[in-house]
């Protein structure tokens, strides 16, 4: 019997489902190895289909996106129950991803911003989404809009992840290629090289043996050349700080890297030890210069808690001075 | 990485009531016993005392313990004696931690606050040392030679202090002979000794000496290594004369197609005059002559008659062709005694340096009454007359925030040389315009009253303003005399300006050179004022003489045999430990990114291209941490200060 | 009995003792908080010192995880500019402190709860002086509370 697949996403853009797609060819062997019992956005299962499924049955679950509602976390518990293994697939499932940013802002700033405040928001009348609506004589049910997004290892236990925004179709072959053959390391196992991705850049032998950075650039106020470090033209490259595995798309499409492959197995504090790197270069010992030269990286927490704020020892902004 | 688990030993010091008056031990011993992985918990009186070791050595044999810690006082204080008592009795010493619970608690805090930061600490401490691995002392042998670098009074002294003792020396000098600044005087205060008397046999000495390398007109250009082992690059620079051909008789600087000395002698200050091919004193060492390409004909047209060569003859020591060469030696030390550099008086343009040629500084002065100067050692104006009034101001460019806010220490006493020797030599009037006079030496006071008693006039005032009079010329010093809170316009021939020390030009260029730190001034910085004078922060490498900060001979010659005594005991120990409390690379990991390598203050880490990971030099690397901190992908690693110890002790405190 | 005695319970609500954790170099400030020591200085008891060999050698990582775990402030003590026993360390310590300040600052943590303090090790009296205005100034400022987080469920397995 082929093993059974389920395929699930949660906050998420959608991207880690195009990994899935961008198998390509290599798709139709994976189909044509295990049985996809469950993958919402390709075929059409139910959540029903699932329940009805015995426990433990299914014997991988790939879910991407983190965990904002009341749905995803019903759903991140079903499919722990019906899967063997469950892998977080893509930074948002792994640690809580560019969503995960929002945990910058309680719900109610949110919910204002979206409903009421943003510029292309027109909702004269201040509708919000109910989890309970009643309409012609029907009772509608939507899902819990939760204070914080989690990661997924925050909601059930995870067995492995595939970090990227979004994973490279590779590490997902390879990853199931492991499942089939039974190969797969021990539990807990980021699938993707424990090293940072400088190892692998096609412009490693550019970089300097001494940095000292005097200005940092954001990508869009300066011609950036296309065989020199990306960090030693003063671009906030986290390539240093990132695990490998991506094939170092971003510097090949010449931008520098933000750091969606996470943090290497040894940190574990990615946003913390990224910025501890990057500072470190600043090139000046006169305070007010450093200052100065921080200064050009304007929004610390985007920069380098982009894709693992829900993750990080403090995962979002503290309630404030008074309280909640 | 999994949490290690260890049998660990918690024993717990009342310091006498140090501790215990304070803090409630026996509460804290029971508290101790419930830590996970703690086999054995005692409180003791003196833990430091013999038998408080004794009980941990009988531990760790009984229970087999494999961790000790330690609550008591600073790990400044006993750490090494813990550590110790642990390796006596067979463990590893690194598997032993202290907790700082006198210091950090028992002397400034009171009450139950006290004994629960003790819990907090201990919890930390024990937590962390499950951590702990063993780890080796180091050590590396120390080769038996010392390079001196600067050839003036300190660096003499050193040189010959160590040569005596029969170590190798080299000593480099960058001029083209040794002597320094002393080389310049014709007496030195307060004895009032001819300086070239006891000057010149030491510099003989050096050349003599079978144990010194004497390599001048050199610099070095390279330090690699550490302790025990530096590797350094010198460039010696080509003197366009043969140094072991040439005899030093001198017959090809008559024979010179300049007939006059017609340019500018450095030695003299400008005041004399020297020719292409010179000697820079009559004393110089080495006895070598050397050829200026700058002014030298044949090296500007190539069309000289070259009658020098000619003169040399047989010889053959003068070699238009010679080249740059770079020498590459290996020391176990290295003594610095780069001197200072006289403050430059035109900074201060209210004196009219350089402006009115009867402004003088003391260094000019000094060459001026040198019976080896330009002028046989006549104190006499640049038109040829004897001043009939001298007037000396102390002070240039010292204890003024808008030039160098220290003392130069010498000024005061060299002031009073010179109004001694002006007096003697000439007979004029001298006024000394001093702010304080700081005679603080031994027979300093009393050489004061001598020169005071002689006639000299002394102001107290700082100078204003030096400016000609409209009448005869004589130059005006106008200052006010705060002891008689007036102003006073005293008209002189000649005005002498004190001027200050100052670091080398080259000072910050030359520390990094040799890793070593600065003051903000630029003085090259010992590493304890009082306790380590002529060490500096970097092992193996020592400090004497005026780098150090402005002092007089005999301050520098004992800071040099200080500095060679150092070195020296450096040498005799043969070999160096070294605490291993180093960074590591986990090759197998490292990216090679590089964050960490421009980091290290002492290059300890380098860059591997073929395996494209960085490696650190364990000899080098002083163990900051600060590349640790810093290292993206946490591949670089600290012994005795790993991530997982820091953390646990973090979370240890807190719980 | 005086009327002004409080009622137990309330003053014992008052009185939040904040903890926290400090970072210091074993050449300087370590060496100052010793000198405060053998000078019998007394000061406030909330303060948990961890010793590093360096300022530099403090990895964000860590004033990240004494949040964490609970702590109220965090203090970073090193030797003054220029006179770090390994050169240049504090002054890697002052770049990442820069900008660790304005990104916790984003997160919500008051400028009050984390600070670097250059303490020479003849400083006794200043580290006093410090630890106890940091203090003050975090009690007033109250407990720390991270934001609030869902218990992970069970550990967190993949990070
Ligand atoms: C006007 C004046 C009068 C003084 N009179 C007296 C006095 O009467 N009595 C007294 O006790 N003190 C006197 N002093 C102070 C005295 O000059 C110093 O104490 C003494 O010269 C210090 O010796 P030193 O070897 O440290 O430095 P220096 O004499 O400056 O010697 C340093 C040597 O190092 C060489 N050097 C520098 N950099 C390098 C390099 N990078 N590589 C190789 N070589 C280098 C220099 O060329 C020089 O030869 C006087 C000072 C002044 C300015
Ligand atoms: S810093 Fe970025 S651009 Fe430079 S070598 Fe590393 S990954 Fe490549
Ligand atoms: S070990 Fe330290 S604390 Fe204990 S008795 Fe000795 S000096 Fe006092
Ligand atoms: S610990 Fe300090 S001295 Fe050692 S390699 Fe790292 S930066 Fe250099
Ligand atoms: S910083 Fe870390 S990963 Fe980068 S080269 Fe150094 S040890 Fe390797
Ligand atoms: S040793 Fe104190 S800050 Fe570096």
């Amino acid at each position: 019997m082929k093993p059974k697949l389920a395929f699930y996403w949660c906050a998420s853009c959608g991207g880690c489902e195009e990994a899935v797609v961008d198998l390509a060819e290599k798709v139709l062997d994976v189909v044509a190895a295990v049985d996809i019992v469950f993958w919402p956005v390709a075929l059409d299962f139910k959540r029903t289909d699932v329940e009805a499924m015995p426990d433990g049955s299914i014997a991988a679950a790939f879910i991407n996106g983190a965990i904002r509602t009341s749905e995803q976390e019903e759903m991140a518990k079903l499919l722990r129950r019906k899967a063997r293994i469950v892998v977080a697939f893509g930074a948002c499932a792994q640690t809580g991803g560019v969503p995960g940013l929002a945990n910058l802002y309680d719900r109610e700033s949110l919910l204002r911003a979206v409903y009421s405040e943003s510029p292309s928001t027109l909702n004269p009348e201040g509708t919000r989404p109910a989890p309970h609506y009643a309409t012609n004589g029907a009772a509608l049910e939507l899902p819990v809009f939760w204070d914080r997004v989690r990661a997924l290892g925050q909601v059930i236990p995870v067995d492995y992840s595939i970090p990227g925004c979004p994973p490279t179709p590779k590490l997902l072959a390879d990853a199931v290629a492991a499942l089939l053959t039974g190969s797969l390391p021990e539990r807990g196992a980021v699938l993707a090289p424990d090293k940072a991705l400088c190892e692998e850049c096609p412009r490693r032998e550019s970089k300097p043996d001494k940095l000292a950075i005097t200005r940092f650039r954001r990508p869009h106020e300066t011609l950036i050349e296309t065989d020199r470090c990306l960090l030693a033209q003063g671009l906030l490259c986290l390539g240093p700080a990132t695990r490998a595995g991506c094939e170092a798309r971003c510097i090949q499409g010449n931008m520098p890297c933000t750091g969606c492959f996470g943090a290497t197995s040894r940190v574990r504090d990615f946003g913390a030890k990224a910025l501890s790197s990057i500072a470190s270069l600043t090139g000046s010992n006169d305070e007010a210069e450093i200052i100065r030269i921080l200064e050009n990286i304007p929004d610390p927490v985007g920069t380098f808690y982009r894709y693992s704020l829900p993750a990080a020892p403090l995962p979002g902004k503290r309630p404030n001075r008074a309280g909640k | 990485m999994t949490k290690p688990s260890a049998r660990i030993g918690v024993y717990i010091c009342h310091c006498g009531t140090n501790i215990a008056g304070t803090i409630n031990v026996a509460a804290l011993r029971e508290f101790a016993a419930t830590l996970p992985g703690v086999i054995v918990a005692r409180d003791y009186k003196y833990m430091c005392s013999d038998p408080g070791q004794e009980l941990i050595k009988a531990d760790i044999a009984q229970h087999g313990l494999e961790r000790v810690v330690v609550a008591a006082c600073s790990p400044h204080l006993h750490e090494h004696t813990f550590r110790t008592a642990c390796e006596e009795a067979g463990l590893n010493p690194y598997l032993c931690h202290m907790v700082n619970i006198r210091e950090h608690d028992s002397w400034v805090h009171s009450g139950e606050a006290a004994t629960a930061k003790a819990r907090d600490l201990l919890r930390a401490a024990v937590q962390r040392v499950a951590w702990n691995r063993p780890l080796e002392r180091r050590s590396i042998p120390i080769r038996q030679s010392v390079l001196v670098v600067g050839g003036g009074i300190a660096g003499i002294h050193a040189a010959l202090t160590l040569a005596n003792a029969g170590k190798k020396v080299y000593l480099v000098e960058r001029e083209p002979t040794i002597g320094g600044h002393m080389a310049m005087f014709d007496k030195t205060f307060p004895t009032l000794d001819c300086a070239a008397c006891i000057l010149t046999p030491k510099m003989t000495a050096v050349k003599d000496h079978p144990n010194i390398t004497l390599w001048t007109y050199s610099e070095v250009i390279g330090v690699e290594g550490f302790v025990g082992d530096f590797k350094v690059r010198v460039r010696r620079k080509p003197r366009y004369v043969i140094e072991d051909l040439c005899v030093g008789c001198l017959e090809c600087i008559e024979a010179c197609v300049y007939k006059q000395p017609k340019f500018y002698d450095e030695f003299n200050q400008g005041l004399g005059k020297r020719k292409p091919i010179y000697i820079p004193f009559p004393q110089a060492v080495p006895q070598v002559v050397v050829i200026d390409p700058e002014t030298c004909i044949e090296f500007k047209s190539g069309k000289c008659k070259k009658t020098c060569l000619e003169a040399c003859g047989e010889r053959q020591a003068i070699d238009f062709g010679q080249q740059e060469t770079i020498e590459t030696i290996e020391v176990g030390a290295i003594i610095l005694a780069t001197g200072y550099k006289a403050f430059d008086a035109s900074r201060i343009p209210y004196y009219g340096y350089g402006v009115y040629p009867n402004v003088y500084t003391a260094l000019e002065v000094e060459r001026l009454i040198n019976a080896a100067g330009p002028t046989g050692g006549e104190l006499v104006l640049r038109d040829g007359r004897k001043p009939r009034s001298v007037g000396i101001v102390h002070c240039v460019g010292s204890r003024d925030e808008h030039t160098n806010r220290w003392c130069s220490r010498v000024c005061c006493m060299y002031s009073l040389k010179l109004a001694h020797l002006v007096k003697e030599r000439t007979g004029a009037e001298v006024y000394n315009f001093y702010i304080d006079m700081r005679t603080p030496g031994k027979a300093f006071e009393e050489f004061y009253n001598r020169v005071a008693e002689e006639g000299v006039h002394f102001i107290r005032g700082k100078v204003a303003d030096v400016y000609p009079a409209e009448t005869d010329g004589r130059l005006i010093l106008r200052a006010e005399d705060t002891l008689l809170g007036q102003v006073r316009k005293i008209p002189v021939d000649m005005v002498i300006l004190a001027t200050g020390l100052e670091p080398q030009a080259d000072a910050t260029e030359v520390r990094r050179l040799f890793n070593i730190s600065c003051s903000s001034e630029g003085w090259f910085l010992e590493r304890h004022p009082k306790l380590a004078p002529v060490n500096t922060f970097t092992d193996g490498i020592f400090l004497a003489g005026c780098c150090q900060g402005p002092k007089d001979i005999p301050d520098t010659v004992a800071q040099a045999g200080a500095a060679a005594a150092e070195a020296m005991q450096l040498l005799d120990t043969g070999s160096i430990e070294l605490e291993p409390n180093t960074a590591y690379v986990l090759e197998e990991v490292c990216s090679g990114c590089k964050t960490c390598v421009g980091l290290c203050p002492y290059n300890a880490i380098s860059f591997l291209p073929e395996k494209n990971v960085a490696q650190v030099n364990e000899a080098l690397c002083k163990g900051c941490g600060t590349c640790v901190a810093a290292c993206p992908s946490a591949s670089i690693r600290q012994h005795l200060f790993e991530d997982e110890q820091i953390f646990e002790e973090v979370v240890g405190v807190l719980a | 009995m005086p009327e002004a005695t409080a009622p137990v319970g309330q003053n014992q609500t008052a009185a939040f003792e904040p903890k926290i954790v400090a970072f210091f170099c074993n050449w300087c400030t370590y060496l100052a908080a010793d000198l405060a020591g053998t000078s019998r200085l007394r000061y406030a008891p909330n303060v948990r010192v961890v010793r590093v060999m360096c300022s530099g050698r403090v990895d964000p990582q860590f004033v990240l995880e004494a949040f964490a775990q609970g702590a109220d402030g965090v203090l970073i003590g090193g030797c003054h500019p220029n006179d770090c026993h390994y050169q240049e360390g504090n002054y890697k310590a002052l770049r990442r402190y820069h900008l660790l300040r304005r990104m916790l600052e984003q997160m919500g943590v008051e400028p009050e709860r984390f600070r670097l303090e250059w303490i020479s090790a003849s400083e006794g009296e200043r580290l006093r002086q410090v630890v106890n205005e940091m203090v003050e100034q975090v009690r007033a400022l109250g407990p720390f509370r991270k934001s609030e987080q869902f218990e992970p469920a069970e550990e967190a397995v993949a990070r």
